[in-house]
């Protein structure tokens, strides 16, 4: 039972992403108005972008970043000193491409409160339906 | 990495990312939003990424919060949720 609990504890961080990305799918699906529907999303998308940098990380490691010894002139590289860098890229890429979905799905939104002067979705709906 | 600054960053992110789908005025909203950047942003660097906390910092807090507060202030700021 101990184990447990302990190795419940020491994945803390997980459970906090599990929380982010509860919040965010939440916020997508329940929510009415739109503006409130894309925070969501955003809010999904770091999440997940957390967990993957949240993978790299190792204990005392350093950046990945040659240093030059001033005395000899000789530089060591140690790979098993650095933090994997793989993760932090691929994430540089989600975040620039979270920005632009932030951007299309805003414009879009602004294009639906032009047409029908609301950003409820039941609102937006029920004059559908009257068309 | 600094558990304790760590264990204290998660929950204001949290608490940010729960206040930014609650609040009604969504401009408020737009700002709690930049809030939960900025700290996912401070996440990062504690985890030694800081290529991806320049790119959250300038782009996710600054550019993000711009475009909604200009998409707030083309619509309505008023939210029934």
């Amino acid at each position: 039972m101990e184990d447990v609990i302990s190795f419940v504890i020491s994945k803390y961080n997980y459970w906090c992403y599990i929380v982010l990305l509860m919040i965010g799918l939440y916020a997508m699906i329940v929510k009415n108005n739109l503006v409130k529907k894309i925070i969501g999303m955003n809010i999904f998308q770091t999440a997940i972008i957390l967990f993957y940098v949240s993978i790299s990380v190792k204990k005392e490691g350093t950046l990945p970043t040659i240093i030059i010894d001033p005395v000899t002139g000789t530089h060591t590289a140690r790979a098993a000193d650095y933090i994997n860098p793989l993760p932090h890229v691929l994430m540089l890429t989600a975040i620039v491409v979270s920005v632009a979905t932030l951007g299309i799905a805003l414009a879009l939104a602004i294009k639906i409160y032009k047409e029908y002067d609301t950003l409820e979705e039941d609102e937006i709906f029920a004059q559908i339906r009257k068309k | 990495m600094i558990w304790q600054l760590d264990i204290v960053i998660l929950t204001l992110v949290i608490i940010c990312g729960i206040g930014a789908i609650t609040v009604k005025d969504l401009l408020g909203a737009a700002i709690l939003f930049g809030a939960y950047s900025f700290m996912m942003c401070l996440l990062w660097s504690i985890m030694g990424a800081v290529d991806v906390a320049f790119t959250e910092a300038s782009v996710g807090a600054g550019v993000s919060t711009v475009v909604f507060v200009a998409a707030v202030f083309r619509t309505s700021r008023r939210s029934k949720d």
